[in-house]
């Protein structure tokens, strides 16, 4: 039973972090441009998508 | 042309010129003076082009950075205007071999609809995943405290997921409900709704079982359809979208002094002056007041040979301006145009589209009623035998359960995604999943001459007839004219005029084009004047002769004819074995109509028709029981493609008819028509089976759950076990085999190697 006190909250904890880490790259436009992600590996720029 | 800007680049119109105060009305100001233009740029392929654009723009003096988009094919430049001066990005990008057209930035704004969608099934995700993983070591025998405390972290986390996630469904229902209506959201708010509340009840009573994990499986699996579905409209409408505008946003405006101001399109009064120059098209209706040209009409009326305009001549907004400079005075503000009064006949003829109910929302009408039914019955069943109300409300909401809608909810978005998807590979993008389910019903099909069957693009018919010495001069003076016979001759000429040098070469708007070589006059244009006032024989078809004449003696006759498109016949062909009529409705000449419908053995053909004719003939139809399918392009053909029960516009046709028409097609190939209504009639197919599938799922399951057998984990099993069948069945559509329709043109520039930017830059 003691160990679940640990484990389960853990467990959870690392779920959130899935779920923020989701959200935060939806929102900073990573999915905006699938296509061209596969592209831009090639090129020298370093750049960041538009807002 | 770059390395790979062919191919799906060349969509087969050309881009209209954009002015730079157009790029001016169209960008947003981001604060601290820059400015965003959101550019559609067709012929982006690769990193290559990614490269060659981004740097081509960021060179531009005022520029300050540019990001292309490969999956929508658009750029975003961010600049500053310098003086007031905008930078010439359309140029730039044409220079190096990339059309672009203008976007309007409100196109552009990111969905939220979408959003709130890809949050909900994130966090529905994230509460179903580990509710079920606590609940399966409820399953596997956790007892005690441990199942109690197990209940209670599982009702935290579906509490959110409920609230969330649930709420696009429960604003769904209530929102059909308020309407007298049901739909298939309905039972899904209601088992969502019960199934929380009572395992909130058993796990206050530390009971044995909860269906937080059934509840919340149940949004996650359906918010996936619903995502799929939503996804699916978007892609096509932003594609849809991308094409460019033919109408402009603005004019340039003649103020009093002669001064020249380029303005939006609804500050122009009636009565102002406008300017509008060879290759714009005209902004309002009115009336020209100094200038000659020739106007193409044909998007607005279907004409394929264009009008000659003079001093006093009614123009309608829409039209072409071929070959002279124009000053109209307006006539009418842009809402009242035109265009607008084509809107207006749009909006009274909405009808028979609007009354249509979805397959998905049909069947929910039949279903939920049934569901609840047997839910309340056993509920009234297990309550008189055993006199225990909660043992009674657990089989009915194990009912609810184990009857919910998932395999449902998921049977028809699946299948149109995928047929959406096949189509869009095909050039076809699917606008609305409803629009798919109507063209498979069809019973009648109806086309637009010019621009649909045809081309719109007129060609050289005679070209093999025509003496080899009179081609370089006729390409030499068809040079520069933007008529259409002028821009056929040259094309069939190829570059043959290069050695033809001529002194003057002046366009007559309506007549033709003339120019001085080693002394001679040469002429080419409408017979009569050409052969220099010898008007003894007119033109038999007007515009479809075009002659050539040195010093009034013929050298060479032109015969101009529109283009069939590709796979006209072959269509046609596999409509008939389909059994479907097919009629012709036009506003060209009905000389011009029955030569092409015999040609393509058409029985039926109509000439001269005006857009309320044509919406009458849909009418008609439609009164008599027919569904129609409409295929068109012009602005008059726009209250025809709302009117009709599914319509169909190639990506040629005007803007407006764009966003009337169900499907748009974007290649030249007509095969396009035929392939859809293949595809549509195969998902019809498909979407059965699923229900059938369903159907028999839940005749196997629900005797069980009634005689309450069912406990909480062959419930979740057999729900998602539907749930894969259903979507299995749809990847059938995918793989399914389909003729090899010739519409299907491989992705060439897609794969094509990426080569170091400066080759691409430079070799172009």
């Amino acid at each position: 039973m003691n160990y679940l006190v640990v484990l389960i909250p853990v467990a959870l904890l690392l779920g959130l972090a899935g779920l923020a880490a989701f959200l935060w790259s939806l929102r900073s436009g990573q999915y905006e441009d699938l296509d061209g992600a596969a592209e831009r590996v090639l090129l020298d720029d370093d750049d960041k998508p538009y807002r | 042309m770059s390395c790979c800007a062919p191919g799906e680049a060349r969509l087969e119109f050309e881009a209209p010129t954009v002015a730079r105060e157009e790029i001016l009305l169209a960008s947003r100001d981001l604060g601290d003076g820059t400015r965003q233009t959101d550019l559609s740029v067709p012929g982006v392929h690769c990193g290559a082009c990614i490269a060659a654009v981004e740097k081509t723009l960021s060179a531009l003096d005022g520029v300050t950075g540019a990001r292309v988009n490969l999956s929508t094919r658009r750029v975003a430049v961010r600049w500053r205007p310098l003086d007031g001066n905008v930078p010439d990005m359309v140029g730039a990008l044409a220079r190096i071999g990339y059309p672009a057209h203008l976007q309007s930035f409100e196109a552009d704004r990111t969905d939220p609809q979408l959003s709130r969608l890809i949050k909900a099934l994130a966090l529905s995700g994230f509460c179903a995943m580990n509710i079920m993983l606590l609940s399966v070591s409820v399953w596997f025998g956790a007892d005690g405290g441990t199942r109690q405390a197990f209940h209670i972290i599982s009702a935290v986390l579906a509490l959110p997921a409920v609230i969330y996630a649930g709420g696009i469904f429960y604003a769904s229902a209530w929102n059909a409900l308020r309407h007298g209506r049901t739909n298939m959201d309905v039972p899904i708010a209601i088992g969502v709704t019960l199934a929380f509340g009572l395992s909130l009840y058993d796990t206050a009573q530390g009971a044995e079982h909860a269906y937080f994990d059934a509840a919340t499986t149940l949004l996650f699996f359906l918010l996936i359809g619903r995502t799929l579905d939503h996804l699916m409209r978007e892609k096509a409408r932003s594609a849809v979208v991308g094409l460019a505008r033919l109408v402009p946003a603005g004019a340039t405006l003649v103020e009093k002094d002669g001064t020249r101001r380029y303005v939006a399109l609804p500050a122009i009064e009636s009565g102002a002056l406008l300017f509008v120059a060879p290759g714009d098209r005209i902004p309002v209706d009115g009336v020209v007041e100094t200038g000659r040209s020739d106007l193409d009409r044909s998007l607005v009326s279907g004409e394929s040979a264009p009008d000659t305009a003079s001093p006093g001549s009614g123009v309608q907004a829409g039209l072409m301006n071929l070959t002279g400079p124009l000053t109209i005075r307006a006539t009418a503000r842009a809402e009242d145009s035109f265009l607008t009064e084509m809107v207006r006949l749009m909006e009274a003829a909405e009808g028979g589209r609007a009354r249509y109910r979805r397959l998905a929302d049909r069947a929910a009408a039949l279903y939920s009623p049934v569901v609840h039914t047997i839910a309340a019955l056993s509920f009234a069943g297990w309550f008189l035998a055993t006199r225990d109300w909660h043992q009674s409300v657990t089989v009915a909401i194990s009912v609810l359960i184990i009857t919910c809608p998932c395999a449902l909810g998921l049977a028809v978005p699946i299948v149109q995604v995928m047929a959406a998807r096949r189509l869009f590979e095909r050039g076809v993008m699917v606008k609305d999943g409803a629009g798919l389910e109507r063209l498979a019903e069809i019973d009648a099909v109806l086309f637009d001459k010019t621009g649909v069957l045809t081309l719109g693009r007129p060609r050289v018919a005679n070209a093999g007839e025509i003496a080899r010495s009179a081609w370089p001069i006729a390409v030499a003076l068809a040079a520069g004219s933007r008529h259409p016979a002028a821009r056929a001759i040259a094309a069939a000429g190829g570059a043959g005029g290069a050695d033809v040098v001529f002194d003057e070469v002046r366009e007559i708007p309506g007549l033709g084009v003339e120019g001085r070589a080693r002394g001679k006059l040469y002429r080419l244009g409408r017979s009569a004047w050409a052969l220099g006032g010898d008007a003894g024989e007119g033109s038999p078809e007007g515009g479809s002769v075009v002659v050539l004449a040195g010093d009034g003696a013929r050298l060479a006759t032109f015969a101009i004819e529109d283009r069939v498109r590709p796979g006209a016949s072959e269509m046609m062909h596999r409509l008939r074995q389909a059994g479907l009529p097919v009629e012709i409705l036009s506003g060209d000449r009905a000389v011009a109509v029955q030569g092409l419908a015999s040609q393509l053995e058409i029985d039926r053909a109509a000439g001269d028709l005006l857009p309320s004719d044509k919406l009458a003939r849909i009418r008609e139809l439609a009164d008599a029981g027919r569904k129609v399918l409409m295929v068109g392009d012009g602005l008059n053909d726009a209250p025809a493609l709302a009117a009709a029960y599914v319509s169909m516009a190639p990506a040629t046709a005007a803007d407006i008819g764009r966003n009337a028409a169900d499907f748009v097609f974007l290649h030249e190939d007509l095969s396009a028509v035929s392939t859809a209504f293949d595809i549509a009639r195969k998902a019809k197919v498909l979407v059965r089976e699923n229900f059938t599938l369903a159907v028999a799922y839940n005749a196997l399951a629900v005797p069980v759950a009634v005689g309450g057998l069912v406990t909480p984990l062959v419930a979740a099993v057999a729900m998602s076990l539907s749930s894969v069948l259903v979507v299995a069945n749809a990847m059938r559509l995918h793989s399914g085999r389909l003729r090899p329709g010739s519409a299907a043109r491989p992705d060439e520039g897609r794969r094509a190697p990426v080569q170091p930017q400066t080759a691409t830059v430079a070799g172009r």
